[in-house]
């Protein structure tokens, strides 16, 4: 087995909470609790939550958009965490990013050229400006859009069509791993497909590696190699996406599955439902964060104890004192 | 049946007036919602789905916005010639609306107690404390825990899922005969979505009351409505009953867009392609003769350019506006 691409362990991000009267803090939200996992080369690990689950904290704890307070980030060999700012800046050319809005996320006053050359520029990428054109040209054409394009501004363009030009600036500096903070979330179901078909074709041509975060579980499984299930800042369960489809272990897992509306009148599925909310991050539940909601704990263990991960197959691995 | 459907839309248009010409959003829309059904109103984003429920309230800002022709008929009664203050007796009483978003929707310095009970007194001229305590009856009844303790309670102090369970027991407070739904759950995670759609069936059993579910999610549809009008850049392209446009969509938009839903295969998903429409969405601006569908239609012929194809009926409970394309079930 070759070493993983990207390999993160125990990471952590808690952000502190202004409390008191000179701004004392006291209280920290842990957006992202000890998560690890790894992303082999050319695949794409899903990573599953509902809002608040750290699924984007973990995203751009990756990359040091934001600094982690905790945990290891290797990537390629190389300790993220103890990079300096060439380094980092070196890094972040084998790392990149597409965010969910496709309309905050692109410069208005710059014209799609200049964004995806940008990138080119500061990586020192291309021989003059003339060349970074012919790239730029390449890269529209790559993701879908015309080389002409590359004139126009972001406003010109559909949702659908500026997030190929996120892609094209991703694609700009030849990353080997893309971090897709949910790239489709804010499209139309025709041209979500698209661009999920887009990246697909991305990836078996260039080899990439993505981490693909999504909030739902119809969205990934028709990307992920492997999937990872996070609930408030944990994750849960992860495993190979076939094996966690086929069998989920995790009772949020579960739920997550059956929430998904099935586009077959009359087939009126068993839901697993959850009862009650999303509890506050700032003052999670003890011991297991998802005992309050679960529908299956027995144990009070469940209630004390965080429960740790432990294998249940080949390769799936499951944090709850039921299972596994 | 020949009763008076509770609502029926006729050839509705609605436009806006931009500084670069009139924006057609609505090209002549018809539809009707029965007594206690749930009808959805389905397409991607400015198909002009939300334009039309709106105009049905008369909710879109008259100027820019203008109903250009057409009729609405609540329970018979066209509504298009009704000024705001006759408007403001079917508001609430008989049609009520929840929005999208329930964090712009609720206001911020009242609490929610206060907000159903405003609507309470001003609609069904209860007392004040009367007005209380049907917010909490409703407020218990949308599945609000502990909804004594919590009618006092201000927006911010609920989530977002709880915030959408307030505003929906704000629109059924007068207990009005039809609620307009736009997007009431596409703001929310998952697990909630479930639990708010579950919500909304229970009320609509226990009230009686009838549904059009403006929302973009074909899973959406197919578990909670019983006809569905889908739509296409201002026009309807096919309506009928859910089990028939699933087992037999007809208008190639509408089976393009049911393929193109992401389906669990058990992991497999990864190794296929996913079924797209190609390219976008056509201008508003844009005013061709043919059919607006037809440049991105798999189907297109020369006669698709040329005019508005009409409406076939293949069945009494199905509709669809395209002169090449059959009802077939879609291959798996």
């Amino acid at each position: 087995m070759t070493a993983p691409l990207l390999s993160v362990r125990d990471l952590s991000k808690s952000f502190p909470i202004q409390a008191g009267l000179f701004g004392r803090s006291k209280l920290a939200v842990h957006a992202v609790d000890r998560v690890s996992f790894d992303l082999r080369a050319g695949q794409t690990l899903g990573v599953v939550g509902e809002s608040g689950c750290g699924k984007s904290t973990t995203g751009r704890c990756i990359l040091r958009l934001i600094e982690p307070t905790g945990g290891s980030v290797t990537f390629d060999g190389k300790d993220v965490r103890a990079l300096d700012g060439a380094g980092q800046q070196a890094l972040r050319r084998d790392m990149q990013i597409i965010f969910q809005d496709p309309f905050a996320s692109l410069n208005p006053r710059m014209t799609i050229g200049a964004i995806i050359a940008e990138a080119m520029t500061i990586h020192g990428l291309g021989r003059d400006a003339a060349d970074r054109r012919v790239r730029v040209a390449a890269l529209l054409d790559r993701v879908g859009l015309k080389p002409e394009h590359m004139r126009r501004y972001p406003h010109e363009f559909s949702g659908g069509q500026r997030q190929r030009v996120g892609i094209a600036r991703a694609l700009a500096v030849e990353p080997k791993l893309i971090i897709c903070d949910e790239p489709v979330s804010a499209l139309d179901v025709s041209v979500q497909a698209q661009v999920v078909n887009l990246l697909k074709d991305l990836q078996d041509d260039l080899g990439l590696a993505y981490m693909f975060i999504a909030h739902d579980l119809s969205v990934v499984e028709n990307v992920s190699d492997r999937i990872a299930v996070m609930y408030l800042g944990r994750v849960v369960e992860i495993a190979d996406a076939s094996a966690l489809y086929a069998g989920p272990q995790h009772p949020y897992t579960e739920a997550l599955l059956s929430a998904i509306p099935v586009p077959e009148p009359g087939r009126h599925k068993v839901r697993r439902k959850l009862s009650g909310e999303l509890p506050n991050p700032i003052n999670p539940p003890t011991g297991c964060h998802f005992h309050s909601r679960c529908p299956i704990r027995k144990l009070p263990l469940c209630a004390t104890e965080r429960p740790e991960m432990k294998p249940c197959g080949q390769g799936h691995m499951v944090a709850c004192h039921m299972r596994g | 049946m020949t009763t008076t459907p509770l609502l029926e839309i006729r050839d509705l248009h609605t436009g806006f007036h931009t500084d670069e010409g009139l924006v057609r959003s609505v090209r002549g829309v018809s539809l009707t919602v029965a007594r206690g059904e749930t009808l959805a109103l389905v397409g991607e984003s400015g198909c002009g789905k939300s334009v039309t429920a709106h105009s049905v309230l008369k909710l879109i800002p008259m100027p820019p916005g203008q109903i250009t022709s057409g009729q609405i008929l609540w329970q018979g009664r066209d509504l298009v010639p009704l000024s705001i203050r006759e408007m403001n007796r079917i508001r609430a009483r008989e049609i009520a609306i929840v929005f999208q978003e329930p964090m712009t929707a609720l206001n911020p310095v009242y609490s929610v107690g206060e907000q159903i009970a405003e609507v309470v007194r001003q609609h069904m001229g209860l007392g004040r404390r009367a007005a209380v305590d049907r917010a909490v009856e409703m407020l218990d009844m949308v599945g609000i825990p502990d909804a004594r303790r919590r009618v006092g309670d201000y927006p911010h102090q609920f989530s977002g899922g709880m915030r959408q369970r307030v505003m929906i027991a704000m629109a059924l407070a007068c207990e009005p005969k039809l609620l307009i739904a736009d997007e009431p759950t596409t703001a929310l995670d998952v697990t909630i979505q479930a639990q708010i759609l579950d919500m909304l069936q229970d009320m609509k059993e226990r009230l009686g009351t009838a549904i059009l579910l403006i929302t973009h999610d074909m899973g959406v549809v197919a578990e909670t409505a019983e006809r569905a009008v889908v739509m296409y850049a201002g026009r309807v392209v096919e309506e009928g009953t859910v089990d028939r446009l699933f087992s037999a969509p007809a208008h190639p938009y509408t089976r393009g867009l049911i393929r193109s839903i992401p389906r669990l295969d058990g992991g497999q998903g990864r190794h296929k392609r996913l079924d797209t429409i190609a390219g976008s969405i056509p201008s508003q601006y844009a005013n061709p003769p043919g059919c607006r569908f037809a440049p991105r239609c798999p189907l297109a012929q020369a006669d698709c350019l040329a005019a508005q194809p009409p409406m076939t009926s293949p069945s009494a409970d199905h509709h669809f506006a395209c002169f090449h394309s059959v009802p077939e079930a879609i291959a798996p």
